[in-house]
């Protein structure tokens, strides 16, 4: 019995860097209503980013937060105001044959300038500590940081989206463009602040990644899988669905890992398959028809 | 004195020419109407002036004295000019309130805030917190003019506010134009419904395949030199 319940924290909280990452990923598809298959590429940009400046200066993975963040949502809104927003329109095509074409070159640029070598952000000790409770029942002190820290995010983009002029002003770009302009809204920037916010949260999971386990520049598009999992099981769209659709994502994949250690992954994709074939619009669906 | 100068307007709607030299003259605080068939290009002239179509020269539209042909949407509004859109074009995930309060996204300063709308439409007050989608289509043209009204504009143009609308709930939103002319706003009113434009307007213009087809006061106009003039027989 203890050992199930460690395995549901163990499987819940992993779910929350699934949550890290497929929320940039639900903004820019409830917002732009564009999928961003560059999205997991940049994640793992800014691991080595943060790599590229906590290795030879020795600093804090955490500290690295400070700098990478406000980079990657720079990179993000110049990222969107240049080439995405060109992409926008009736046609979803183009936008995911830019971002597919993006990834490619994100890929290579960092195999050209890392190496294909595995690499991961040291934390020392912090990262196998765990907090015993009563029973037997541990909780990994890492972990449940990456958890507090998805809640933190999607609760501060709730609140930023219910009770801001500029939330109010991406749910409009996001409910009706042509509208939102005779507002005074300014599309082409809405979309660049939501892009830079979506990278933002991109790159703490991102870094929250590559200390949690061992990256390589090809390792994008495989987090790319999990993230958008996340985000259809939950809901395309929908802030804490994102969140819901990590804890489904990661506890079956932890369900799955004590029967095999390959059915793990397999265990996840069939928890979203299952999702998808009784609720095709996810959890908590908001998208609608325009 | 004259707040909206149109001159030689041409306007296309992809690959199809929409207006065809339009004149049109707008006074400080007079109602104007714009009436015509279908496709006449009414509803196309409102959007080239709101800044959604590009006119072809800047100076073929004079807001104030300014040349505004090529500013884009988001930028005409903060100058004064508003559009209440066909179909209303309510924002479907954001409250009543919230559709109101985007409306003075601009920032423009003046007589209009939330109080003053739900003066003047007070079921909107009670109906604050549903989502806008979810109210009757009389109380959502009521939102969507406040919407346009909390922008605080100089210009007002509102496009077909009878579509759809029993003449009951018709009445009741023409019977809110007063209030809002009151407050020095200069109107353009389209509409199908030639009663209603007639009653409100104090100048007319009658739109046909893309042209003005007829210009003047309705007490000046006969009924068979506006029936040529719209339908052309």
């Amino acid at each position: 019995m203890t050992q199930w319940i460690n395995i549901l924290i163990q499987g819940a909280l992993l779910g929350g860097l699934y949550a890290l990452l497929a929320t940039g990923l639900s903004l820019s598809f409830g917002i732009m209503r564009m999928i961003n298959i560059a999205h997991g590429d940049l994640a793992i940009l800014a691991a080595y980013l943060a790599l590229a400046i906590a290795e030879p200066f020795g600093v804090n993975p955490f500290l690295t937060l400070l700098v990478v963040v406000p980079v990657m949502a720079v990179v993000g809104y110049v990222f969107q105001r240049t080439i995405l927003n060109r992409t926008l329109g009736s046609d979803i095509l183009p936008p995911l044959l830019v971002t597919f074409g993006v990834s490619i070159i994100i890929q290579n640029l960092l195999l050209e300038i890392f190496s294909a070598d595995t690499r991961s952000l040291k934390i020392g000790t912090l990262s196998t500590d765990s907090i015993n409770l009563i029973g037997g029942i541990a909780v990994g002190t890492f972990p449940l940081m990456v958890m507090m820290t998805a809640i933190g995010v999607l609760g501060a983009l709730q609140c930023l989206f219910s009770f801001t002029k500029l939330g109010r002003a991406f749910r409009a770009a996001s409910d009706d463009s042509e509208t939102a302009q005779l507002m005074g809204i300014n599309n082409k920037h809405i979309y660049g602040l939501a892009m830079a916010i979506a990278m933002a949260v991109t790159a703490i999971a991102g870094i929250y990644l590559a200390i949690s386990t061992n990256i390589n520049p090809a390792e994008g598009s495989a987090r790319l899988i999990y993230a958008f999992e996340a985000v259809i099981i939950g809901g395309l769209g929908s802030i804490w669905g994102t969140l819901a659709g990590g804890l489904i994502l990661g506890i079956a994949q932890s369900i799955g890992l004590q029967f095999d250690p390959g059915w793990g992954i397999l265990a996840g994709h069939f928890a979203f398959l299952a999702v998808l074939m009784l609720k095709p619009n996810g959890l908590f669906p908001i998208t609608r028809d325009r | 004195m004259t707040i909206l100068e149109v001159h030689n307007l041409t306007s296309f709607y992809g690959d199809f020419q929409a207006l065809y030299g339009i004149d049109f003259q707008l006074g400080e605080g007079e109602t104007v109407a714009v009436i015509g068939s279908n496709g006449a290009g009414k509803s196309t002239f409102l959007r080239t002036l709101a800044g959604l179509l590009p006119a072809a020269a800047a100076d073929n539209i004079m807001l104030s004295g300014v040349a505004i042909g090529k500013t884009p949407a988001h930028r005409i509004i903060g100058m004064g000019l508003a559009l209440v859109p066909e179909g209303r074009k309510l924002f479907p995930s954001l409250s009543v309130e919230e559709n109101l309060m985007i409306g003075a996204y601009a920032g423009r300063s003046g007589p209009w805030n939330l109080m003053r709308i739900y003066e003047l439409f007070p079921v909107l007050k009670q109906r604050r917190n549903n989502p806008a989608t979810a109210l009757s289509g009389g109380q959502q043209q009521m939102v969507a003019i406040g919407r346009a009204l909390m922008s605080n504009p100089k210009v007002l143009l509102c496009d077909e506010l009878s579509l759809g609308l029993a003449p009951v709930v018709i009445r009741d939103i023409y019977e809110a134009l007063p209030g809002i002319k009151a407050e020095g706003i200069s109107v353009i009113v389209v509409e199908q419904d030639i009663g209603q434009a007639m009653k409100v307007a104090d100048r007319l213009y009658c739109f046909q395949e893309g042209r003005v087809s007829l210009e003047g006061k309705p007490s000046d106009l006969s009924r068979d030199q506006i029936s040529l003039a719209y339908f052309g027989v």
